[in-house]
């Protein structure tokens, strides 16, 4: 059953693939990326990765979405038409050769759930069997990540953190000289924040 | 954007639970499916709800844009001091084991304070981001 409900999402992600390679109408190509996203956390459920889901249920169609559409609004909603039937013919090639590379690639790949894959072997019988005594969570996703991992998902945080500021590094400036002008009192402060 | 009354008021329906789940997901990640990362998103989406529908400006008097500058650093100083603290108290960084005397109740404050830190750092980042975003074609 599984696996019928997981072939039918990714059907689904494929046509909503194709639909968004074909639509020159960049609004309509943001909406079904969004919901492109939400098939694929409808897919993370099925494989009992919920917290995977929610965050691409509410990065990837939510967050994600709204930003497109606020970049559709500073730019323009209509894709630019360029390049000849040739060109696109060499990026169809480029695409499905690399495809069938990855395909071909999938075939030494462990099956789905295949209990003697390597990565089930290497230290996921100690977190199970031990983070009981030593970290004391009943949830182990948890105490990998925050503990066991703790300094990869402090840097995790870093390149959320750099996201940020890189954005407001780039488009904050703007935005900040506009306040400059109205002179209130939060406008004095976000100066003194920011710099 | 004054005449969608239904969105308007659909929307002020479903914030709250949205904020409160989002606090579920943070302090219930030790129990159940979820986390700092997720908590923060779903923390930052309700905010964002907000501003697509009642204008950034309304968001700005809630929480003006040095406050989630402020806690995007607030967030990942609260887990980089947390590894400090580890270290300031005898352990490696980010051993959460020195942080109580029984090592379990250590690990436990441990993961609550960075899963926090996390999850500020990433709702804050978000509303920034969405903030940055739509003031650039706002107010004009």
């Amino acid at each position: 059953m599984e696996n019928v409900i997981i072939i039918v999402l990714m059907l689904m992600m494929g046509a909503v693939g194709l639909a968004i390679a074909r639509i020159r109408d960049l609004f309509a190509v943001s909406m079904l990326s969004g919901i492109f996203s939400l098939i694929g956390a409808a897919a993370y459920v099925v494989l009992d990765a919920v917290d995977v889901a929610f965050t691409e249920a509410a990065v990837g169609a939510g967050i994600s979405t709204v930003l497109m559409l606020g970049t559709l609004a500073l730019t323009t909603r209509k894709e630019k038409l360029g390049g000849g039937k040739s060109k696109s013919t060499t990026a169809f090639l480029v695409v499905a050769v690399t495809g069938a590379v990855l395909v071909y690639g999938t075939f030494d790949m462990p099956r789905y759930g295949d209990k003697i894959a390597a990565i089930h072997h290497h230290v996921v019988p100690r977190y199970i069997e031990k983070s009981g005594e030593e970290v004391g969570m009943p949830n182990i996703v948890t105490s990998v990540l925050a503990s066991y991992r703790g300094y990869d998902t402090l840097g995790e945080v870093f390149v959320i953190f750099t996201a940020a500021t890189g954005v407001l590094a780039i488009l904050g400036r703007a935005r900040r000289r506009r306040e400059d002008e109205e002179a209130d009192e939060g406008g004095s402060d976000t100066k003194g924040a920011a710099s | 954007m004054h005449r969608k009354v239904v969105l308007r008021v659909v929307s002020k329906f479903l914030i709250p639970p949205i904020l409160l789940f989002a606090l579920y997901v943070q302090f219930h990640g030790d129990f159940g499916p979820g986390g700092g990362f997720q908590a923060g998103v779903i923390f930052g989406s309700g905010f964002i709800l907000y501003a697509i529908l009642f204008g950034v400006e309304t968001v700005k008097r809630v929480l003006p844009p040095w406050s989630t500058r402020l806690l995007l650093v607030v967030g990942v100083l609260t887990y980089g001091l947390t590894g400090v603290a580890g270290l300031i108290l005898g352990g490696n960084y980010l051993d959460y084991n020195v942080l109580a005397h029984d090592p379990l109740h250590g690990q436990h404050y441990g993961i609550l304070i960075v899963e926090l830190g996390v999850g500020i750092t990433v709702a804050a980042s978000m509303i920034t981001i969405f903030n940055v975003f739509a003031g650039q074609s706002g107010g004009d």
